[in-house]
């Protein structure tokens, strides 16, 4: 079984979010960056669960970005995966991105292709889906649990209201949250393997870009808390009744 | 024309998608075009009434290949359809279903996506939609380059409208359905609970509720305001509630007219999930909590004092009413 787990940067979910350039970039300094918390948590440790229980798995990962996400590609082959590719470019279009993943994936011949179910920075939640339509294979999204037999997979889903149990023939495009797997720490023996483990980096294939971020604003700052008192309850629901015509 | 897309579950039409229905004909009305819509399969629901958020037409595809969603499927029939009908803006529901499927015809279309949208897009010059990101900790306003292009809107975000009565035609739609390769083994459905995503009002519990036997009072305040039930990552951790009850960063996002925080710290993480609520009510004995500087109204006192106190004066104020 072939498996491909796809690694994105973002931010740290601490960092404070400000911008540059009038609105114009993401303001980068001082800014600590960390694994997609959904690419990690859940696609990348339940890929090195198969192949725990099956050694012969071989899992890549693949990031697209610049030389700056070698740190983060190393840090996720720490936690596991046979190999890495770096796809040298950087967008902030979904589309963009999941073609040059989708480039990879017709050549390679993946059995799973595994996603967050977003990252925390763009909030796009579309890389796995387009890919899917790319390469042609059924996509899963919102997966909850992954569970594979043979080359059935067994999946739950988030729908609305509730969980739905699938089952489907490899190849297969999920997106990944939480219960599909818990958070691991790497150790050191894994820090060490990861330096020697393979990372090929690929200049990307001529794709289009359909979008692009034309400015940034942060939220006008909340005008402060009224406070009632536990003794006057009823001040609380006249407030929400007549001041902000919530209940 | 702008297409709708229709998406409905146990023989409704979503509350996400009337509120896409209505941003899709106020759309069509900026850009001088026509709104139509588009549903997949049969539904038993009063289609014709759409009419009323002055959706003129409604497409219907139905297919056997359409009773149960594989969204591999779904996509290729949208695309097939969209192309069909001479779609130019085609609105989703950033939902459960959306976010299973606009990625794709985005893909197969070619047509810029932005999903998560906020308001309608500024087309004086150029196509720009506003949408949230850092998970609601900022907002972006994307430009779509292409000729087809795609906007998932985030429930919660734009309010349905309704004019006078009237009625859509339904017009059947010939597209051929290609079989799926997903097959459905079971449904598990929290019955009779609120959908967390489509919840006008969210009454959600942390830590500082101490445990899952106490969580009585909270779902009595949550029955009596008619609100769906969240909670924080520790509680959702410590299984005290089922995981999809998480609200933050790494769990479900909300985006309500009301959301009620009880004993909840209010970490960055969790409320990256929560702020773009209208309302905030935070009800913390500790006055440092951080979650204060987030909230709109606050009470410093004790949960287990506070919340019969506040259930009741609320039936109070409805009998009144």
């Amino acid at each position: 079984m072939k498996i491909l787990v796809c690694i994105s940067k973002t931010p740290d979910t601490t960092a404070k979010i400000a911008f540059a350039d009038g609105g114009k970039k993401f303001e980068e300094a001082g800014v600590q960056w960390i694994i997609n918390p959904y690419d990690e948590w859940y696609s990348l440790v339940r890929a090195i669960e198969l192949k725990e229980k099956d050694p012969a798995t071989i899992i890549h990962l693949v990031t697209v970005g610049g030389a700056d996400a070698e740190p983060i590609i190393r840090k996720a082959l720490a936690l596991g995966g046979d190999e890495a590719i770096r796809i040298n470019t950087d967008s902030s279009d979904s589309f963009y991105i999941a073609a040059q993943i989708a480039a990879v994936a017709a050549t390679e011949k993946y059995d799973i292709i595994f996603t967050g179910k977003e990252t925390i920075d763009y909030n796009g939640a579309s890389i796995g889906g387009m890919i899917a339509a790319l390469v042609d294979a059924p996509y899963i999204s919102l997966a909850t649990s992954f569970l594979i037999e043979g080359s059935t997979a067994t999946i739950t889903r988030e729908i609305e209201g509730g969980e739905e149990v699938v089952t489907v023939n490899t190849p297969v495009v999920v997106s990944c949250q939480k219960g599909v797997a818990e958070q691991r720490i790497p150790n050191m023996r894994g820090i060490m393997a990861a330096r020697t483990k393979p990372l090929k980096v690929l200049e990307p294939a001529a794709e289009e870009h359909l979008t692009s971020i034309e400015s940034f604003e942060l939220p006008a700052p909340k005008a402060g808390v009224k406070l009632v008192s536990p003794d006057n309850i009823d001040e609380l629901v006249r407030l929400l009744h007549e001041e902000a015509k919530a209940i | 024309m702008v297409l709708v897309y229709i998406d409905h579950q146990d023989n409704q039409i979503k509350k996400s998608t009337l509120e896409a229905v209505t941003y899709g004909v106020a759309l069509a009305k900026q850009l001088g075009t026509e709104a139509h819509g588009l549903v997949l399969g049969n539904v038993n629901d009063d289609l014709a009434a759409l009419g009323a958020y002055e959706l003129k037409n409604v497409y219907q595809i139905n297919d056997v290949a359409l009773a149960h969603f594989d969204a591999q499927v779904f996509v290729k029939t949208i695309a097939a359809a969209a192309t069909k009908v001479g779609a130019t803006t085609l609105v989703f529901s950033h939902n459960q279903t959306g976010k299973a499927v606009c990625a794709g015809v985005s893909a197969l279309l070619k047509a810029g996506l932005v999903t998560g949208a906020i308001e309608l897009p500024k087309t004086d010059a150029g196509f720009v939609v506003k949408k949230t990101v850092f998970s609601g900790k900022a907002f972006a306003n994307v430009s779509i380059q292409t000729a087809i292009k795609i906007i998932s809107l985030s429930p919660n975000s734009f309010h349905t409208t309704t004019g006078a009565a009237a009625t859509a035609s339904i017009t059947p739609l010939d597209i051929p359905v290609s079989a799926g390769h997903v097959k459905v083994s079971a449904v598990n459905k929290t019955s009779g609970e609120i959908s967390l995503t489509e919840a006008d009002i969210v009454v959600s519990g942390g830590r500082g509720l101490k445990g899952p036997e106490n969580w009585g009072i909270l779902l009595d305040l949550a029955k009596e305001l008619g609100a769906a039930t969240a909670c924080s990552r520790p509680v959702g951790d410590a299984h005290w509630r089922p995981h999809h009850e998480h609200v933050g960063q790494t769990g479900v996002q909300v985006a309500p007219n009301l959301y009620i925080a009880i004993g909840i710290s209010g970490a960055i993480q969790h409320l990256a999930g929560v702020n773009r609520s209208k309302t905030i009510v935070v009800i913390n004995k500790d006055p440092e909590a951080p979650f204060f500087k987030a909230a709109d109204y606050g009470i410093v006192g004790d949960a287990f004092e506070v919340l019969p106190k506040l259930t009741d004066a609320i039936k109070k104020m409805k009998a009144s009413a």
